[in-house]
């Protein structure tokens, strides 16, 4: 039951994805060809307000609900952040959508991105099986 | 105001329980789940981070009550200009949030159809995984936290697009 609350925050990320149109395919070709301010405000605002949330929450020491400490693993960068980068920027590009999106979409009544969510869970099974070959 | 609320959505993910926003995750877990077929890379105790399959769920949950139990504007209002390269190229259907004529089982079969539903979606999933997110958790979550590796990340993500909106696509839209 503990995750629950996970499942209302995603139903709530979900809303905001269809009614703000981030989840349309038009959407995303009109960032592609910087032909709108639409995407680029929404991501923009939402990096905006994350910077100044994790700010507010180390400058306060606020802990989880459960009273533990707010800790946030660092990235450590490997080339796969650049190949990988450009891999998914490609497909992003031919989908419309990432991955928040495929869900909401498929929630939507878009049934045949059902097929594209289990290709993209095909793509990463195949990362996983070829990643020691891979250049990271 | 969804870009705002979609921000928000990074601290309550760390205040209910110090989860770092990130969708493309799931996708590892449900191989991890299902097909773990014995590679290093799936076996790992996903049951521990099984929270991100339940934010997965209420994302599909969401997107049913945005569509049938909220009311919806139906066609997007995108830049006239962007319609009109569109139409160019070769797409037809403009009514809803996707094109019809594009994303439907009818074209599933046809090579175009496969490319856009198949193919890009094998390019997303493989994509995401090897450069460690997509663009919840490296543009948002990664720099919202100030992670220089998710800014390269990111800026991949558009250099990728850009390539092949401009390049790639006019080609694939006309199969």
């Amino acid at each position: 039951m503990k995750n629950v609350k996970f499942l209302v925050v995603g139903m709530l990320f979900g809303i905001i994805l269809v009614k703000s149109e981030v989840i349309s395919w038009f959407r995303i070709q009109e960032m592609f060809r910087l032909q709108a301010f639409h995407m680029y405000g929404i991501i923009g605002s939402a990096i905006v307000v994350g910077i100044i949330s994790i700010q507010l929450i180390k400058r306060f020491q606020l802990t989880t609900i459960h009273g533990e400490k707010i800790v946030i693993a660092d990235k450590t960068f490997h080339w796969g952040n650049v190949y990988g980068g450009l891999i998914f920027g490609l497909g992003w590009a031919i989908t419309g959508a990432c991955p928040g999106p495929l869900f909401a979409e498929i929630g939507s009544g878009f049934f045949v991105i059902i097929v594209t969510l289990l290709s993209a869970i095909a793509g990463t099974w195949t990362y996983g099986l070829l990643r020691e070959k891979l250049p990271h | 105001m969804a870009g705002p609320l979609i921000g928000l959505i990074v601290p309550a993910l760390l205040l209910l329980g110090n989860k770092t926003f990130g969708i493309s995750g799931t996708l590892r877990q449900v191989c991890a789940a299902c097909i773990p077929a014995n590679i290093s890379f799936f076996k790992y105790d996903w049951k521990k981070e099984s929270w991100n399959l339940f934010f997965a769920a209420g994302i599909i949950i969401g997107g049913f009550i945005a569509t049938y139990l909220l009311s919806n504007a139906g066609q997007v209002n995108i830049n006239p200009h962007t319609t009109a390269l569109l139409q160019q190229e070769g797409v037809k259907d403009f009514s809803g949030l996707l094109p019809q004529d594009i994303f439907s089982f009818s074209q599933l079969f046809t090579l175009r159809g496969f490319i856009f539903i198949v193919v890009g979606g094998f390019l997303v999933g493989f994509g995401t995984r090897y450069a460690v997110g997509c663009t919840s958790g490296h543009a948002i979550m990664g720099i919202s936290s100030l992670q220089w590796p998710s800014l390269v990340a990111t800026c991949c993500f558009m250099i990728g697009g850009f390539v092949m909106t401009w390049f790639i696509l006019p080609y694939l839209l006309q199969l």
